[in-house]
């Protein structure tokens, strides 16, 4: 059998035989189980991821009746900040809608992290205001917990990355705990603010990008949102597929955070009260897409069956197996989005 | 890449019932073929024509509930909003809030 074309994991093209593929796929799945203690692939999904990756033609697709929806982070930032079109956030959120086919879209501030949005509140809420009086579709206001920004010198904590090679555990604990405490303080105000202009849903974004401290403040703000609020639709995404133990010891309903897997992250999720998880699976750019694809699928696979809650799926740059590299190849991607969704079972990106 | 993604396995929002099942997702937590299935049946269609832009253009048009080229006339924005949240028998946030600062 001849080579197929396919990617590396940072995005360039590579030539593969077959039987280096099956042998990728074979590791992938294998790595994916390995980590979060659950089943790998069976014969018969990786015989489909193989038929995925070999496909012919640039873009594939998932079959008739299969399409999932569709969320973003920080979507309203894309065309506005990101590719710098001098264009409102409101004004994304139509061309979202009407042109490129969203079903939804969230709007965040530039910095998006709820620390720095809470001072702007007010102004962030008019984009809201706005955006709802004109668009069709589901608005949601997205940011991070980002729970560094609230350590020295620019937050009231000490800095728990300075405090640890230190050695100073318990001080570095301390700080963590009541880092959350301020998060929580500001997702909940923020949240309020969103509810009142009319947002469909809060979007907490990137949970765990300083450890099981910023996951903890996640959860903990997502019960009380849906406590006040129980018709804000409440996302959940994720930084990483693996929560990094920066505290080790945080637990919430009596299970650890430090080291879960998607699998368990979303259960977690569901208790808070999260309507929609954010699963996150890392890009190793120094392996293959097919190896990559079939570790991403495996961990999606666990989630989606463990979940009573609609899944989605996050495939941007070095995330879900998308390669890491600013502008992704769309043999890659869309190879990708038909495995999420045709094996994986996602119900949503 | 957003596109791509559209392309490979998206609904594709008001171009068809992407933006309706999402909305059940979001407000009840359904997951995707719960949620399709709510939706189909409210507008009295097969849970597969939600993702056919020919059916749901129709659908769209007879029920007014917003559509990718607004032609003049049509309800738009807030005002699609407030037919969608009847047909799907469900609350939306920015309604409830619009009517009650309007008065209605």
């Amino acid at each position: 059998m001849g080579e197929f074309f396919t990617r590396m994991g940072d995005g360039s093209g590579i030539y593969m035989s077959a039987e280096d593929i099956r042998w990728d796929l074979e590791e992938g799945t294998r790595d994916a189980a390995d980590r979060g203690k659950i089943p790998e692939l069976t014969k018969e999904e990786l015989d489909q991821l193989f038929e995925i990756i070999t496909m012919p033609g640039n873009v594939v697709g998932v079959e008739r009746g299969n399409e999932v929806v569709t969320t973003s982070d920080s979507g309203g930032c894309k065309i506005t900040y990101h590719a710098n079109i001098a264009i409102d956030r409101s004004t994304a959120v139509l061309i979202h809608e009407k042109v490129l086919g969203a079903d939804s879209l969230d709007i965040g501030h530039i910095d998006y992290s709820y620390k720095a949005v809470k001072p702007v509140m007010h102004n962030e809420a008019a984009v809201m205001e706005l955006a709802q009086l004109n668009s069709v579709m589901p608005v949601l206001y997205g940011s991070m917990p980002n729970l560094g920004l609230y350590t020295k010198p620019d937050g009231p904590v000490e800095n728990w990355a300075e405090l640890l090679p230190q050695g100073k555990i318990a001080e570095a604990r301390a700080a963590q705990e009541e880092a959350v405490e301020h998060a929580v303080r500001d997702i909940v105000f923020v949240a309020g603010g969103m509810y009142e202009a009319g947002a469909d849903g809060i979007n907490l974004d990137t949970c765990g990008a300083s450890g099981d401290a910023d996951v903890l403040a996640a959860l903990k703000a997502i019960e009380i949102i849906k406590q006040k609020y129980p018709d804000l639709g409440v996302e959940m995404g994720m930084a990483g597929e693996f929560v990094l133990g920066m505290h080790g010891q945080l637990e919430y309903h009596g299970v650890r955070l430090a080291g879960l897997y998607p699998h368990k992250q979303v259960k977690l999720a569901e208790k808070a009260g999260a309507n929609i998880f954010g699963l996150v699976v890392n890009t190793n750019s120094n392996m293959s897409f097919p190896w990559n694809i079939a570790r991403t699928v495996t961990f999606v696979k666990a989630c989606t069956e463990a979940a009573n809650i609609p899944v989605h799926v996050n495939v941007g740059m070095g995330v879900g197996a998308i390669p890491m590299t600013e502008v992704p190849p769309v043999d890659a991607v869309s190879r990708a989005d038909k495995a999420i969704v045709e094996i994986g079972k996602a119900d949503g990106l | 890449m957003e596109v791509t993604h559209e392309v490979a396995v998206g609904m594709g929002g008001i171009r068809t019932a992407g933006d309706l099942v999402l909305r059940m997702q979001l407000a009840k937590g359904m997951k995707i073929n719960e949620a399709k299935k709510y939706v189909a049946e409210k507008l009295g269609v097969s849970p597969i024509d939600l993702s056919d832009c020919y059916v749901m253009k129709e659908i769209r048009e007879d029920l007014n509930i917003g559509r990718t080229i607004p032609v003049t006339g049509i309800a738009r924005g807030m005002e699609a909003k407030i037919r969608i949240a009847k047909v799907l028998g469900i609350k939306i946030n920015s309604v409830e809030r619009f009517m009650a600062k309007s008065g209605i």
